[in-house]
């Protein structure tokens, strides 16, 4: 039988507050266990949560920015479970009350666009971590990240495949970093999303049984995790077996889910608002300048690129894929007109270095006004493209203005004719055969010629003169 | 006069005029507890050598100096479920048995920034949960007045302590009586404030919806006094009140009921209530009404449902707050475990004491899936019931007079093994916990056998002055409070 597959995303986006969501305990990640804790996050006897307004505003910009409506009364309630990493024995959440409800979220696969809805979005606290080391003698805990405030973004269950699921989980990301809520790093956490997923045969309204994947921690296990988790689901089915409503683990290694808790095992949460909070009243006036101070987001600021810079619409994705990204053309273009030129620098040169130091547009060592002036330098003629895509490696690894470079090197583009009737003439005479067939007709062979012009001059003669003189000698 | 039988204001008089230093304070306490608290057993912590280091280094500072703080040198004991940094701090539970907090509760560090001396930590019910001290890890508290009667409950110790002379102040916390029941059985003043007038953050919650600090002292002025020094909003305490502190002692000038409508609901008149108890506080009404007080009969109509309505909210937010308590981070854990769900039973079996095992399972169910609406659903509708019922009332007076405690203290073991009677000894002082108004206990005369007896004044929200006035006026116009326990 034919299936098709429905997949709802839960996703936690931890966010870049200072403090924590209930105290005054610093965020940072990779601190000495249990250094960045208080009685109020270590759950002492008698202390209280205060909540974090920076937390409240980087959620109600989130809610805005996913065309969300924004909960102007809304409540934070007790998920009630022990465990060692939860110091209180209940996480403070949201649950009757989210902050933010019925967004949207529209995502392009392959030529379609949709529409992803968003259920809900609501804050909460996150939990510490337990440490099981080999050898060790019992299990420790480190509450460092007890209390680090985490954005919970669930949708509809809107999508269809897993192509669907990364799509919407990139757009969310960006535009999450877009919002500069969240680093979006998902090896370390900060992003961590659990599909639910069901099937159902193809025409059936109702849908399967829903399962629930965690431990997945990057886009490549996303896709691999659903695909897995779809084939082991319509191969049960097929075999006449039933899903179990269950919560599995993604195993990265073995490339298979397995089961970690049966729905009979599944807690009673015990959901009760948190009589230690008063509801959070946000007046409309705020939520409204918060939306004030929301940044273009991807999808819009793609869109202005083509219009406006007259971009491919693969260059506008590329140069949006991150904000810091787009900020970086942005600049460039504001010096040097030329977006196409600069889209195309920024794309190959510079994203190239990028991506191998693993550094972000907003750190690059090569600044706008650097790229810039490389760029300059061609346009004036100065040096040749050839290079200044040579030198580029050295202006990002030196850190020295491209004039610098060029002066020491001794690269200035040769433009002088006389040098450089000198040069071609030498080339006619040891290129005779070439010369011949150009005579002949042949006028792609000039291309040859040209080239070996630009070899013997170091790379350093200015192609277009070249061009120029070339044509007229072999004519003459 | 030996400086422990005077009130909080005529020892601070006292001293601020330099006729006392804190170190002799320290020392008549010292004696008096060395003689009475091996009866009473009001403490479960002493703080001996830290009190009269305090006040050795308060007299050093002093020198020269003018003492002006209401607090400053004066002797206060704290009952145990508030956090005092570096003394322990046990609920009365094994639980928490060897808990030392590194924090002070916001009380206590107002307290501390008065530079106040603190005698030690007083007995209460486990965790706050009981009526009679009985439910104390540590044995129970007695009775000033009757060895063999309970001093109330949950903070028995404060009452006691202050009843016998055992501190010239007290804190207790009200949950649903916790504070005006033993002051009323003990022949105290004990206030509970409006929910949010003083901040919790210290308090080891017990039904944070419903927890209040407040004051249990000799007299009403002295509660005005330490009412006036622990009000106010705390910015650790999200549900504290953001509202202007006013001058209590002022409240005190007009010594009368003149002007002021006195309501007596007719349902806590029924059935029940001891005859004893019921002429006592009739009388008294008489006595408001010669003060000039208006008295009107009025309904409460829900206050039947209030048990009910507190066991279900109390429970289940206990059920929660005392989560935490799992052995992992703090306080007991229990040995030899063998595996972490061994470790949380075990902890928790060995930790907890019977009452709050039981309520921690009410609570646990009133929350359970499926039942959440028909229980705490339920209960959190009626509570907002409760709360119209005494805006009703409160719209046509200033305040209520009721009795405390249907009747005077009952003795140890009496109620012990049946845990509806006992939870029927809070009937009158549950359903202000409920509204969240404030209301006073003063006492209101003795029964045959020589037991105190409590009136219950109960105002509207934030307004402390009005009661303060109204409970100091009647106390002022009868001797109740000239009569001391004879403790043998």
């Amino acid at each position: 039988m034919a299936y098709e597959v429905v997949i709802g995303l839960e996703v936690h986006a931890q966010l870049l507050t200072q403090s924590k969501m209930f105290c005054a305990c610093g965020t940072k990640f990779g601190l000495p266990a249990n250094s960045q804790t208080c009685p109020i996050c270590l759950g002492m006897p008698g202390t209280l949560p205060v909540i974090n307004k920076k937390a409240v505003e980087m959620a109600v910009r989130t809610g805005l920015a996913l065309q969300c409506r924004i909960g102007e009364k809304n409540r934070f309630a007790r998920k009630n479970y022990f465990y060692p990493d939860l110091p209180k024995g209940y996480q403070i959440s949201q649950y009757e009350a989210p902050i933010c409800e019925q967004g949207s979220v529209e995502v392009e696969v392959g030529q379609a666009k949709k529409p992803i809805r968003i259920r809900r979005a609501h804050l909460e606290e996150d939990a510490g971590k337990n440490i099981h080391e080999a050898g060790a003698h019992g299990s420790r805990v480190d509450l460092n990240r007890a209390g680090t405030p985490l954005l919970e973004i669930v949708t509809e269950p809107d999508m269809c495949s897993a192509d669907e699921v990364v799509a919407y989980l990139k757009q969310l990301r960006e535009t999450l970093m877009y919002l500069e809520v969240c680093d979006g790093n998902m090896e370390e956490g900060s992003l961590r999303c659990e599909p639910n997923l069901s099937l159902r045969p193809v025409g059936q309204k109702a849908f399967g049984t829903k399962v629930e994947l965690k431990n997945i921690n990057s886009f490549k296990f996303v896709k691999e995790a659903i695909e897995y988790e779809i084939k082991r689901q319509t191969k049960v089915l097929n075999e006449g077996g039933k899903i179990a409503q269950e919560t599995r683990l993604w195993d990265s290694d073995k490339g298979e889910t397995a089961t970690m808790r049966s729905k009979e095992e599944a807690h009673d949460y015990r959901y009760f608002p948190d009589p230690d909070l008063v509801p959070l009243s946000l007046s409309p006036e705020w939520i409204e300048e918060l939306r004030t101070t929301l940044p273009e987001l991807p999808g819009a600021r793609q869109r202005r690129f083509v219009g406006e810079y007259g971009l491919p619409k693969y260059d506008a994705e590329v140069l949006t894929g991150t904000k810091a990204m787009a900020d970086y053309f942005e600049a460039c273009v504001r010096l040097f007109p030329q977006p196409k030129t600069v889209s195309n620098w920024v794309m190959g040169e510079l994203l190239r270095e990028l991506n191998n130091a693993g550094v972000s547009a907003a750190a690059s060592p090569v600044s706008p006004e650097r790229l810039v002036s490389l760029l300059q330098l061609v346009e004036k003629a100065t040096i040749s493209l050839k290079v200044a895509r040579e030198i580029f490696p050295e202006l990002y690894a030196s850190g020295k203005a491209p004039e610098q470079i060029v002066q020491e090197k001794g690269l200035t583009q040769v433009s002088d004719e006389g040098a450089l009737a000198k040069i071609i003439d030498e080339v006619i005479a040891k290129n005779h055969a070439q010369v011949e067939q150009y005579r002949g007709g042949k006028e792609a062979v000039l291309g040859f010629l040209v080239g070996q012009v630009m070899k013997s001059s170091g790379g350093k003669a200015n192609p277009g003169k070249v061009n120029e003189l070339l044509k007229k000698k072999l004519a003459g | 006069m030996s400086l422990y039988k005077l009130t909080l204001r005529e020892l601070q008089e006292k001293f601020t005029k330099g006729e006392v230093t804190a170190c002799e304070i320290v020392q008549a306490y010292q004696l008096r507890i060395n003689q009475v608290e091996p009866k009473v057993r009001a403490y479960i912590t002493l703080t001996k050598e830290s009190a009269m280091a305090q006040a050795e280094a308060l007299d050093e500072k002093l020198k020269g100096w003018r003492r002006t703080m209401p607090l400053m040198g004066m002797p206060v004991a704290v009952k145990d479920n508030i956090c005092t940094q570096n003394v322990l701090t046990t609920c009365a539970s094994r639980m928490l048995g060897n808990f030392v907090p590194p924090y002070d509760a916001s009380v206590i560090a107002r307290l501390r920034g008065q530079s106040y001396l603190l005698l030690g930590k007083t007995n209460l019910d486990e965790f706050a949960m009981g009526s009679s001290t009985e439910n104390s890890a540590f044995g129970p508290s007695r009775n000033p007045w009757n060895l063999s009667r309970v001093p109330g409950g949950s903070s028995g110790g404060s009452a006691a302590a202050v009843a016998a002379d055992l501190c010239a102040a007290a804190l207790g916390s009200d949950t649903g009586g916790s504070i005006r029941q033993p002051a009323a059985c003990c022949g105290v003043v004990g206030l509970k404030p409006t929910y949010g007038r003083v901040s919790r953050f210290g308090l080891v919650a017990f039904a944070s919806s419903l927890d209040q600090i407040g004051p249990i002292t000799k007299d009403v002025a002295d509660a005005a006094m330490v009412l006036g020094v622990i009000a106010g909003h705390d910015p650790l305490d999200s549900t504290s009140a953001n509202l202007p502190v006013p001058d209590y002692a002022k409240a005190l000038k007009k010594k009368d009921f003149k002007k002021l409508k006195v309501g007596v609901p007719r349902e806590y008149f029924a059935e029940g209530l001891d005859p004893e108890v019921e002429q006592a506080v009739q009388a008294a009404i008489e006595e408001i009404k010669q003060l000039g007080a208006e008295i009107k009969e009025i309904a409460l109509p829900r206050t039947d449902a209030a048990i009910a309505t507190y066991y279900l909210i109390a429970t289940a937010e206990a059920s929660s707050n005392l989560a935490r308590y799992d052995g992992v981070k703090y306080g007991l854990r229990s040995k030899e475990t063998a595996n972490l769900l061994d470790m949380y039973m075990k902890t928790r079996q060995e930790g907890f004491g019977p009452e709050v095992k039981r309520r921690i399972m009410l609570g646990t169910y009133a929350l359970s899936a499926g039942y959440y609406d028909a229980y705490y659903g339920k209960a959190q509708a009626v509570r907002t019931l409760i709360r119209q019922d005494f805006e009703a009332a409160f719209r046509e007076v200033d305040l209520i007079v009721t009795p405390v405690t249907p009747t005077p203290a009952f003795k140890l073991g009496e109620k012990s093994e049946d845990p509806l009677q006992m939870y029927l000894s809070d009937i009158y002082t549950i359903s202000v916990n409920l509204a969240g108004n404030p209301a006073i206990s003063v006492p209101c005369g003795f029964s045959k056998t020589g037991l105190p007896i409590g009136l219950q004044l109960i105002g509207r929200p934030f307004e402390e002055e009005t009661l303060l006035r109204g409970a100091h006026a009647y106390e002022q116009a009868t001797g109740w409070r000239a009569k001391r326990p004879n403790i043998r």
